[in-house]
């Protein structure tokens, strides 16, 4: 039981540092959208496992419905922000964007 | 009874847009303002009904929802602001009205509902209604700063969310639940030796909560946020929704949750002295005033933090009443501000002066308000900062002096700009200016007499307080 | 098993992020939310994992690809030098990961036997969901009003408006 904890732990570890690493590095407008999502995952995943681990899984499953949700109307405004930009900038990369 | 604050804006959502073949667009935001209003007299009462039986008041249906001290005067506070912004919005926006005040509803339920809820995780979600509302809210133009703008601040608020998200669940790893009454039971219980995961989560849950209310080193964002935004959402974010998905939540969770916490406390009050500093230094710089009263409001969160940080019941009053003072001078700061530029159509500082002699309401509650924010009586800010200093001054001397010198340097500063932009001398692009009529008028001179009315009447609410047995002999 | 399925969808987040191709990385996270929905199962999720694999790896993805599509297709030139970019931009990701792992598993290795003892079982087993959504009330109300902003939010972001 403990070494499939760490695994857990290491994967949603693994799993931020690829969304953070993401998120410095690009520079286009919808892979920031996307950095955040696999974010959200490796939340997601931190739920799973704490609900497994506590014994709370109905807790667990409504906390992470709750917050499907709510990503996804995130995911739709924001995607509508990116629409709006890229019909004022003609471009979706942040370096051109700078005035 | 605190389920009418959710349920009456929520009807009125459903009804307008409903209705909206058969309305003109205007009564939206009227609706709106109504229910801005009456939030403001309801919230007033609950104040006082929660002072007089000294108890929390609870809800009778959903049995989750309770109101007390923190909460009755913030909800009065979201009220205000969220009345006075709907006015200035009357005036200067001018398509999309019905989109505008459906939002405005939508973000009070959101701040009204973060408020009286005690559970971690509803605040979550309750939070990211907020934020969700707040960056339509400053994208709601669609040009191309605000959506700029609306875009920065939603990164920022997302990866914000996300700390606090994996602070809760790895509380939930340790406790099994996420009420405020369950975590603090595992506080009390654990006695200091905490494992590991619970103290990453405070470490994640502080950081996250700084990167919402704009302290240091997280306050990147605020600038561009507020000088993007159109000029109600401006008065509005400034004026309540930082202080409200941040402080608030930081205030809460410090006093409830963990229970005045010494470690935490010192970070608090690290990151407090930091944004004080930055925040006064930064504001003398700039020249577009929106971006300058941007720096300004990071450093009056800043008092706020450190009143917080202190864990006393003094400081914690002084950063309640800073909470709300600030609420009031620095939306009267954003609406004048606002009104200059409807009426002379600059922004930037130094093509202003000598505007006193043909706007002279406007010049006399911008006196108003830089007197408050610097913190000289009879104003109201002098009290809540006189409380602030008093309190961090028992828990560490050189905070206290270092917060005294930035405030004298915040009255230097803004006695200058005073000068410059009122009573200098005409510059020639500032032809046109007129007064500014109806609305804004009207809401300048209220927040103004309020900032007043609490300033002169505070000594008294003290008195009543401490004869009322509350202040538990801090003084 | 799960072991194989936590590497899958590590190797799927990175192919996310790496993939030039727009509607390629889409079709990694949607991946990516459908081995993390067969992780829920096994893991006796079985409601959670249905969500996730309805809404992520479908309702997501549809929107992801219906805002790329209308966005506009770059030149031969500029995707060229940008593959050449990015290649440039990744060679630290693998050692910046190996690192992660390395440093993680240092910090936590003396706390792996603390884990068993320190958690709290609760008083009451395991209950249905819908008596536990009874008593999580305000979370659905605050999932309404989110729908309801996010409906404002799609109605006013994209619609073409006519001027500036």
């Amino acid at each position: 039981m403990s070494l499939l904890f760490v695994i857990f732990i290491i994967s949603v570890v693994l799993i931020f540092a690829i969304g953070i690493y993401s998120l410095l590095v690009t520079h286009n407008l919808m892979r920031i959208l996307i950095s955040i999502e696999i974010l959200t995952k490796g939340v997601t995943l931190l739920l799973i496992v704490a609900g497994y681990i506590s014994k709370n899984m109905a807790m667990a499953q409504a906390y992470v419905i709750t917050v499907i949700i709510i990503e996804v109307v995130l995911m739709a405004v924001a995607t509508g922000l990116v629409l709006g930009l890229f019909r004022a900038n003609g471009t979706l990369d942040t370096r051109k964007m700078n005035r | 009874m605190p389920l009418l604050f959710l349920a009456i804006p929520l009807a009125a959502v459903v009804v307008l847009s409903l209705a909206l073949k058969l309305l003109n667009e205007k009564v939206a935001l009227w609706v709106a303002i109504i229910i801005a209003g009456w939030q403001t007299v309801m919230a007033a009462v609950d104040i006082g009904l929660c002072l007089k039986s000294g108890s929390d008041i609870h809800s009778t249906y959903l049995g989750l929802l309770s109101i007390d001290n923190l909460s009755a005067v913030v909800l009065f506070a979201i009220g205000l602001m969220a009345f006075v912004s709907l006015i200035v919005a009357k005036s200067t926006v001018k398509e999309s009205i019905f989109n505008f005040a459906n939002m405005m509803l939508l973000i009070m339920l959101g701040m009204n509902g973060l408020v009286m809820v005690r559970d971690l995780f509803s605040m979550y979600v309750f939070v990211e209604v907020i934020s969700a509302a707040s960056f339509i809210l400053i994208g709601i133009k669609k040009g191309r700063n605000g959506l700029a703008g609306a875009f920065k601040y939603y990164m920022m608020s997302a990866i914000a969310s996300l700390m606090m998200l994996t602070s809760i669940a790895l509380i939930f790893m340790s406790t099994g639940n996420t009420g405020f009454t369950s975590i603090a039971n595992y506080i009390t219980n654990a006695n200091g030796k905490f494992p590991f995961e619970i103290i990453i989560a405070f470490i994640l849950l502080t950081f996250g909560l700084a990167i919402k209310s704009g302290a240091v080193p997280f306050h990147t964002w605020v600038p561009n946020a507020y000088s993007s935004a159109p000029a109600p959402v401006s008065v509005l974010l400034a004026g309540i929704i930082t202080k409200v998905s941040g402080v608030y939540v930081l205030m809460r969770v410090f006093r409830d949750v963990l229970l005045n916490n010494t470690a935490v406390g010192r970070l608090l009050l690290i990151m407090g002295i930091a944004s004080i500093l930055l925040g006064a230094l930064a504001a003398i710089g700039h020249k577009d005033m929106k971006r300058m009263l941007a720096y300004s409001s990071i450093s009056q969160i800043g008092y706020i933090i450190i009143g917080v940080a202190t864990g006393s019941p003094l400081g914690f009053l002084g950063a309640l009443l800073h909470f709300f003072n600030h609420s009031t001078f620095k939306s009267l700061l954003f609406v004048n501000f606002t009104a200059i530029e409807m009426k002379t159509g600059v922004r930037d500082m130094d093509k202003m002066g000598g505007l006193a002699e043909k706007m002279p309401v406007t010049s006399g509650s911008s006196i108003i308000a830089f007197l408050s924010t610097a913190g000289i009586p009879p104003f109201s800010g002098f009290w809540s900062k006189l409380l602030i200093i008093l309190a961090v001054w028992q828990m560490s001397k050189s905070a206290a002096i270092v917060a005294l010198v930035a405030s004298a340097i915040t009255l230097w500063y803004f006695l200058v700009l005073q000068k410059k932009v009122y009573y200098g001398e005409p510059v020639s692009a500032i032809s046109g200016g007129k007064e500014s009529t109806g609305g804004i008028l009207s809401v300048e001179i209220l927040l103004s007499a309020i900032n007043v009315a609490v300033g002169v009447a505070f000594p008294f609410i003290l008195i009543y307080l401490n004869h009322a047995g509350l202040l538990h002999g801090m003084m | 098993m799960i072991i194989i399925l936590l590497a899958g969808m590590i190797v799927c987040a990175v192919a996310c992020i790496v993939l030039g191709n727009l509607v390629k990385a889409g079709v990694a996270m949607a991946a990516t939310s459908a081995i993390l929905s067969i992780v829920m199962f096994i893991l006796k999720a079985p409601l959670a994992a249905a969500f996730e694999l309805s809404v992520c790896a479908g309702l997501i993805p549809v929107i992801f690809m219906s805002t790329i599509s209308m966005i506009n297709v770059k030149s031969k030139e500029e995707i060229e030098e940008m593959k050449k970019e990015r290649k440039k931009r990744f060679f630290l990701f693998p050692v910046f990961l190996i690192i992660l792992g390395a440093v993680v598993l240092a910090v936590m290795w003396p706390h792996i036997v603390d884990f068993s003892s320190s958690y709290i079982i609760p008083a009451f087993t395991r209950n249905v969901r819908d008596i536990l959504w009874n008593s999580r009330q305000i979370d659905l109300l605050g999932q309404i009003i989110i729908i309801l902003a996010g409906v404002f939010g799609v109605i006013i972001f994209f619609k073409e408006s006519v001027e500036e």
